[in-house]
């Protein structure tokens, strides 16, 4: 059974990094309040923005705040689960120590994204849902039952496009050598997912949707939570994941070609 | 380490980072592409300007503003933290101590030498905003430029002594990781780099032309695109340069102090 081999594979990973977690256990605190301090500064260009006004597109200052949620959220997802390990990769590449995840009879991919966990930093999920429900407090009611289903699928498919686009950002490493700061630029990026997507107009706008999905990540769950996303949109939004990740998996497979060693 | 002999090295030390800068140009690219933070910015506040100005800013001004920020991080971005807390961690810091030259030096000459390349970059942006804003979008006398030219290396100073004071610290401690996102942030919100600092509550703005962050950033940008009249410039730029010197003495010693704590692998 391959599904097993690898579910069981991923529960040692796992393991291995719970472990490693709970050696650092001051780190949960350190890790907390800077999720909550980051949070809050995170929050100061919004609150300048809705100072001056109402509403932004469209968006009033709550609805914003569940774009916000949703990012910090995802944050959480990229920093405790998938950037570490993948920041691993470029070093691997670097150093031509690449060779002995090859050697190993599992997938290669598999194997280089579940390296390598950092549950503590995964608090920004819990200041997401902090968010989310200071929102809909100050919105003064309660996202609808289809309306919270759709936004637990959205977080699949956002999870998804993160992941990918990850995967594409680090399979750049093994055609540009030093890329220190691959995982600056991923973040930098990232960080456009703040905004409600209607702010984009324009190029911008495509940009966002088609190529580098942020307005999927985030916009478009806050608008399942407040119930104003079409159904359309939501299927569009599950194939459009799955063919980004069909995409980064295909590009994956060939820069792994592409992959010379350190040696050679 | 004399005065003589780091001057006389300071031409080749220029000639091999301006080397390493034109090799590894890829790199500078996917540094470009990171630092594209103030044309989002742009986006949103011109979204936020479609309806009505907001204080003295329409959709022109911010594109002067937020093109000027973009040209100002290219030629003033540094990632010595970055480098010093890496070469710390891996203990080639050893390496650079060996040589007559203080490893402080050869950092600054390394990012200086990246420069010209960066004015590459800078030049077609610098281009769009003087089409789009026309001739607001730089300095209007020989006497703003000269103020211009001041602060923009003030600040490159502000921010390369915050590099070694951050990268100095994980002599100190384990992981400064943690410090610099710290760093990044308060950079992003404090220094005019997201929004003009103008845009912060009275009472805020007080305490932010305290902090070194507008110095860095917000002020360059504001001389390049004319925001205050001469008398008030000076001040600002007397503010900033107390802050060049402050850090710089304080990034020196904490550096001096840090060296003797410093023991490489096998050391």
């Amino acid at each position: 059974m391959k599904l097993k081999r690898y579910l069981r594979l991923l529960g040692v990973q796992l393991k291995a990094s719970g472990l490693l977690a709970l050696q650092y256990r001051a780190d949960f605190l350190a890790e907390g309040l800077s999720s909550v301090a980051w949070t809050f500064t995170a929050l100061a260009p919004l609150f300048v923005v809705f100072g001056d006004r109402p509403s932004l597109e469209g968006w009033s200052f709550h609805e914003s705040l569940l774009v916000v949620g949703w990012f910090t959220l995802l944050q959480g997802v990229l920093e405790g689960a998938i950037s570490p390990s993948l920041t691993g990769v470029v070093e691997h590449i670097r150093k031509g120590t690449l060779d002995f995840v090859l050697l190993k009879p599992a997938d290669a991919q598999f194997l280089v994204s579940t390296q390598r966990f950092l549950p503590w930093r995964a608090m920004n999920v819990l200041s997401g849902i902090g968010l989310f429900t200071y929102a809909f407090v100050s919105l003064g009611r309660w996202p609808s039952f289809p309306g919270l289903l759709a936004s637990l699928v959205l977080l699949g498919t956002s999870v998804l496009l993160l992941y990918s686009l990850w995967i594409l950002v680090v399979s750049a490493a093994f055609f540009v050598v030093k890329v220190d700061n691959l995982t600056y630029l991923f973040t930098s990026i990232f960080d456009a997912a703040r905004w409600p997507s209607s702010v984009f107009r324009g190029a911008l706008a495509m940009v966002f949707t088609f190529v580098i999905p942020l307005a999927l990540m985030t916009t478009f769950p806050a608008l399942a939570m407040l119930g104003r996303l079409p159904w359309t949109w939501l299927v569009g939004a599950v194939a459009g994941s799955v063919v980004f990740a069909w995409v980064a998996r295909r590009v994956w497979l060939l820069s792994i070609r592409h992959y010379t060693s350190a040696s050679s | 380490m004399s005065l003589r002999t780091s001057l006389k090295a300071l031409p080749t030390l220029l000639r091999i980072g301006f080397a390493e800068a034109v090799a590894f140009r890829a790199e500078m690219i996917v540094w470009v592409f990171a630092t594209t933070m103030p044309l989002i910015m742009l986006a949103l506040w011109s979204a936020v300007a479609r309806t009505a100005p907001v204080g003295r800013f329409g959709q022109g001004e911010f594109v002067g503003y937020f093109l000027a920020a973009f040209c100002v991080r290219q030629i003033t971005s540094c990632w010595v933290a970055w480098m010093l807390s890496y070469e710390v961690k891996q203990g080639t810091l050893a390496m650079r101590l060996l040589r007559p030259i203080s490893p402080l030096l050869a950092y600054a000459t390394d990012v200086l030498a990246g420069i010209p390349l960066r004015l590459l970059v800078v030049a077609p942006v610098l281009a769009v905003s003087l089409y789009v804003v026309g001739a607001r979008a730089v300095p209007a006398s020989p006497g703003g430029w000269g103020m211009f030219l001041v602060s923009l290396v003030g600040g490159w100073l502000i921010t390369f002594y915050l590099n070694v004071l951050l990268g100095t610290l994980s002599l100190y401690m384990e992981s400064s990781q943690k410090l610099m996102d710290i760093y990044m942030v308060l950079f992003f919100v404090c220094s005019g780099y997201m929004f003009p600092v103008e845009f912060f509550p009275a009472g805020l703005r007080t305490f932010i032309d305290l902090l070194p962050f507008r110095y860095q950033m917000g002020l360059p940008v504001e001389l390049m695109t004319g925001a205050h009249a001469t008398g008030e410039a000076l001040g600002l730029l007397a503010k900033q340069w107390a802050w060049v010197a402050g850090l710089g003495v304080v990034a020196t010693l904490v550096w001096r102090r840090g060296l003797a704590r410093f023991a490489a692998f096998g050391g």
